[in-house]
């Protein structure tokens, strides 16, 4: 703290200065706590989510056994897993096009890859709902398959994020790299695979992490995609909510809030924290 | 090495570029044309629309009801990117020049909510700010504090509390807005900040002026491009936000989100939504012009 500090506060040393701490320390429980007030009811003995009852898991056993509720998880988590895939090789496929070539109209397809960031979910949501009753997208498929539409509306919004992440990790290449290996007799291929996608590593890590939860957090637009038979995740819990406010909702997104920490710490663990910062 | 011309290497270029335009072509720019085509049509019976190049629907959109919701949508949305400047800039400062030790585990609690769940992040904060909820309770106990304080020195004491509406209204959409878009706003601030020159803040400080003068005279001006950066960020969703106002506001908080949505799964007319989609979609074209305009001002300084 700075009250006790040892060495005397240096000019530029803003956050050891008490004003900042406390800041800082305020924004930190206005983010956190809601979640923590959140997860800690989860394990609370009551159906309304307003006094402490009691320690319980049956929430948990609960919303683990609501089989709507679990399909929706495991229909999100493919979406997210399906959407990663094809965002990661769709992202960097652009990012390599953007970076290494010149063509024709290369500003408005620049601007056209990142229009879907821009673009705001409402509108991308109607786009697809439009988009696949023109088309007649068929909505009794079988598992997998019926996921495709919503995959597809995932793939465009999720793949323009990788592309960035790669181009400004491609900034860097040193393309004397890419002549050594064509002058040691490499194909483009194995230039691309053996060369390029080493140097990218660290933006594909931080790409399919941004990729996997941009997916999984979606509402807006997997609401407007999905057929009346196929739920996801936060669809399933934006009826739960509208419906009724129960504990199950709480151990439900605890659950998933876990899934996301661990998902990070993954991340971490590959790329460290400042690698992952660097990219937003 | 330069660029490579396209001609050059055709068949790498190809292997590069027909995915892409392809995704792009058929699943982005496809729907987004038959969002402005069906903004000029019209619906003939239930299910029956025609693309009659009306422009009835943009006339519609020029109604005093919806034009005081865009008005509403874009009030709410400023302010919530200035709230969001305001609570964040500090901390995107004290991140900056945290100890090595310190920053990175400052950044990752940034982010960290920022990868959760919007929907889960909403509840969380529905949960507290209802009135049985925790926002309440200690607002009730901060009043009672203060009677007990009244009685303390001699005076009347307060009124017995009663909970206040949290939810449900313009206050709770605000307040929820901020909390989900402040790491939006601090990252890229904290992006710029980070790149900042510190001996022009030595040599400020180093010359006499305060700290705040500093802040104000050098490193704000320093930091303008993050600082439009994470404006812009807060903002663009801020404005086209649904869930937040759908869910924590009250009947008058609807944005313009909430009212294109109503056109689709409730009203079922397509092609008024369609139009205020592009309307929106344009607003965001504007502010995106207006930003790329400051950026070609040259810096007289």
């Amino acid at each position: 703290m700075a009250l006790f500090a040892r060495t005397p506060i240096a000019p530029l040393e803003y956050s050891r200065t008490l004003w900042m701490r406390l800041w800082v320390g305020v924004v930190m429980v206005f983010l956190y706590a809601p979640l923590i007030v959140l997860m800690i009811f989860s394990f609370n003995d009551s159906k309304r989510n307003v006094v402490w009852r009691g320690f319980t898991t049956k929430y948990y056993e609960k919303a683990l056994g609501n089989d709507e509720l679990i399909e929706a998880l495991l229909n999100s988590l493919t979406i997210a897993g399906l959407a990663t895939v094809v965002s990661l090789a769709l992202g960097s496929v652009a990012a390599v096009m953007l970076w290494r070539f010149r063509f024709p109209l290369k500003g408005a397809i620049d601007g056209t890859i990142s229009l879907p960031i821009i673009v705001p979910e409402i509108c991308l949501g109607v786009a697809f709902l439009m988009f696949f009753s023109m088309v007649s997208w068929p909505t009794d498929l079988v598992w997998p398959f019926n996921l495709a539409a919503i995959t597809i509306a995932h793939i465009t919004f999720c793949f323009p994020f990788v592309t960035m992440v790669v181009r400004s990790r491609l900034a860097t290449f040193n393309r004397e790299q890419e002549e050594a290996a064509k002058d040691l007799g490499a194909s483009e291929w194995q230039v691309f695979r053996d060369v390029l996608i080493p140097h990218i590593k660290p933006a594909l890590v931080a790409g399919a992490l941004l990729s996997f939860t941009l997916s999984l957090d979606d509402f807006v637009i997997t609401y407007f995609t999905s057929g009346p038979d196929t739920i996801t995740f936060p669809v399933k819990v934006y009826s739960m909510v509208r419906f009724s406010v129960t504990p199950e909702v709480n151990a439900a997104s605890t659950l998933l809030i876990i899934l996301t920490v661990a998902l990070t710490f993954v991340a971490l663990k590959a790329q460290g924290v400042k690698a992952i910062a660097e990219t937003h | 090495m330069a660029e490579q011309d396209w001609k050059t290497n055709k068949r790498s270029f190809a292997a590069v570029s027909i995915p892409t335009l392809f995704w792009v072509i058929v699943f982005f720019l496809v729907p987004m044309a038959m969002v402005w085509l069906y903004s000029f049509g019209e619906n003939r019976g239930l299910t029956e629309i025609a693309i009659s190049g009306t422009l009835e629907n943009y006339k519609r959109a020029t109604d005093w009801l919806y034009l005081t919701i865009f008005g509403k949508s874009f009030a709410v949305a400023a302010l919530v990117t200035f709230i969001c400047l305001i609570v964040g800039f500090p901390v995107a400062m004290a991140i900056t020049f945290a100890s090595e030790k310190w920053r990175p585990w400052l950044l990752l609690g940034i982010m960290l909510p920022f990868w959760t769940n919007l929907l889960i992040r909403t509840y969380a904060l529905m949960m507290l700010l209802g009135t049985q909820g925790y926002a309440n309770k200690s607002l009730g106990t901060l009043w009672e504090g203060a009677s007990w304080l009244k009685t303390l020195v001699g005076l009347q004491p307060l009124p017995t509390w009663e909970p206040v509406q949290l939810l449900f209204n313009n206050f709770a959409v605000v307040f929820g807005l901020v909390y989900v878009h402040l790491p939006f706003m601090v990252l890229p601030l904290y992006a710029a900040l980070d790149r900042l020159d510190r001996s022009l803040i030595e040599a400020s400080l180093d010359l006499g002026a305060g700290h705040f003068r500093t802040i104000m005279r050098i490193v704000v001006p320093l930091a303008a491009p993050g600082i439009v950066a994470g404006v812009m960020i807060t903002l663009i969703p801020a404005l086209g936000a649904y869930l937040t106002p759908d869910l924590m506001g009250g009947t008058d908080s609807q944005m313009i989100a909430n009212v294109i949505e109503r056109q689709f799964k409730k009203a079922n007319d397509w092609p008024f939504g369609a139009a205020l989609s592009f309307l929106l979609i344009y607003a965001m074209f504007i502010l995106i012009a207006l930003q790329s305009m400051r950026r070609k001002v040259p810096e007289i300084h």
